[in-house]
């Protein structure tokens, strides 16, 4: 991700212009549209910190690339892990944050609950007051979870957000909102999708969904 | 309000709770819809240090920390969606008035 | 909001549709958030520092500010706080970037 780099001195920009994200999408044109105050401040703040040595330019070029490294793949590989390991999974609904940490990811500080959705009870995650998220599993937020209408919905009309995101869960469900207000993070260990016998955790990780960790969404049905 | 001194887990699992109606400014993480809302205990989470205290960088108390599961019922009454459906969330000690007689 | 109710204390208040568009991140934005996370872990200040900040914002810069930009302002503020520039420093230092005028990436050094 050449875009990414600092290559030396004071942060300097690269003169790599690929363009394009880690996910292979456009940046916003940021890069090459006038300075803005919030953008002057950025420069501001970062140059005085590398000034005062508080930080080197190595370390911020360090810290994007282990933010770009993290993505709802690595949730993936731990969910599909529990459907297929019944011991993982246990190790897993009792502490998410040492079980992700067996698998190799650095979640660094992350102190992690995962919530299991069965026939009986839907899980889906908010955080009213911020926007907290498992970043350091899954990557940096979706827009929408940072929303008004995300964060102010979710705890009272559940039901109706979901039904937004095209999921419409039967009056049998159990909903259980999960508010992140304080210092731990969550993650959705959504229910095996029908139809996936015999497959192996590589295959069954292809079919979780970013959503599906959420709880806005539910796995792909293999095929699908 | 004094610094809460008690950094032990008290409550046990499924004890009754009321969240505190307090109205204080401040950088709060015991939301505003949840306040006077009972509910009871999911989980204790450990002590950690007291948010109120780290956002005003002042060395910051730890005070037990608490998952708690409230009914839709209970947090939204006649608005309830599904009134059986459930919200968790996590609530520090002195946010919370136990119910249950010790 | 009643008195007390701050206004980034959002759940169940009454709100349009989710908004499913999104958005790859700026290098700038992700430089603001490496500044979060490298300064926060240094001590320089706390995460609950950063969203006091960002809540004394006030309600509409919620609506008028993307997310990163009260990130950085919440970031330079604790900065001030946490006593390692100035206010007048850090004035004088967006001076000389602002002067480099143009684009973000023609205003990095070089």
């Amino acid at each position: 991700m050449p875009h990414d780099h600092d290559h030396s001195h004071d942060g300097a920009v690269p003169h790599d212009h690929t363009g394009m994200s880690p996910s292979g999408h456009p940046y916003r044109p940021d890069q090459d549209t006038a300075l803005s105050y919030w953008q002057v401040m950025e420069i501001a703040v970062r140059e005085l910190a590398v000034e005062r040595g508080l930080i080197t330019p190595a370390e911020i070029a360090a810290q994007i690339e282990t933010m770009d490294a993290r993505s709802p793949a690595n949730g993936a590989a731990v969910v599909a892990r529990a459907w297929t390991d019944p011991a993982f999974k246990a190790r897993l609904l009792a502490d998410a944050s040492e079980a992700s940490r067996e698998m190799g990811f650095d979640i660094g500080p992350l102190r992690l609950i995962a919530v299991e959705n069965t026939d009986e009870v839907h899980n889906v995650i908010v955080c009213t007051l911020c926007s907290c998220y498992p970043r350091n599993l899954l990557g940096l937020p979706p827009d929408w979870y940072k929303s008004r209408a995300y964060r102010s919905r979710t705890v009272k009309e559940p039901r109706r957000v979901l039904a937004e995101f095209g999921l419409t869960l039967p009056e049998s469900t159990t909903v259980r909102v999960h508010d992140s207000t304080a210092d731990m993070r969550y993650i959705v260990l959504p229910a095996r999708p029908e139809g996936t016998e015999g497959m192996t955790a590589e295959a069954l990780a292809e079919l979780v969904t970013r959503d599906s960790m959420i709880g806005t969404g539910l796995p792909r049905s293999p095929g699908a | 309000m004094a610094a809460p001194t008690v950094s032990e887990p008290q409550l046990p699992v499924r004890a009754r709770v009321r969240v505190r109606s307090w109205a204080a400014p401040g950088h709060i993480r015991t939301p505003w819809y949840l306040r006077g809302r009972e509910g009871r205990i999911e989980r204790a989470l450990g002590a950690f240090p007291n948010p109120e205290q780290l956002a005003l960088r002042q060395p910051a108390d730890p005070v037990p920390l608490y998952r708690v599961r409230f009914t839709m019922a209970e947090v939204w009454g006649k608005a309830a969606e599904t009134p059986t459906d459930t919200l968790d969330a996590e609530i520090f000690a002195h946010w919370l008035e136990p119910l249950d007689a010790a | 909001m009643e008195p007390g109710h701050a206004w980034h204390d959002m759940g169940g208040e009454a709100a349009g549709a989710v908004d499913l568009s999104t958005h790859d991140y700026a290098l700038w934005e992700k430089r603001v958030d490496a500044l979060m996370v490298l300064l926060s872990g240094k001590g320089h200040f706390t995460v609950d520092g950063l969203r006091r900040a960002i809540e004394d914002l006030g309600p509409e810069a919620f609506e008028t500010m993307t997310y990163y930009e009260r990130w950085i302002a919440s970031v330079s503020r604790n900065m001030v706080e946490a006593g390692a520039w100035s206010t007048a420093e850090l004035a004088a230092k967006m001076e000389e970037v602002a002067r480099r005028g143009g684009t973000y990436g023609g205003a990095n050094r070089v």
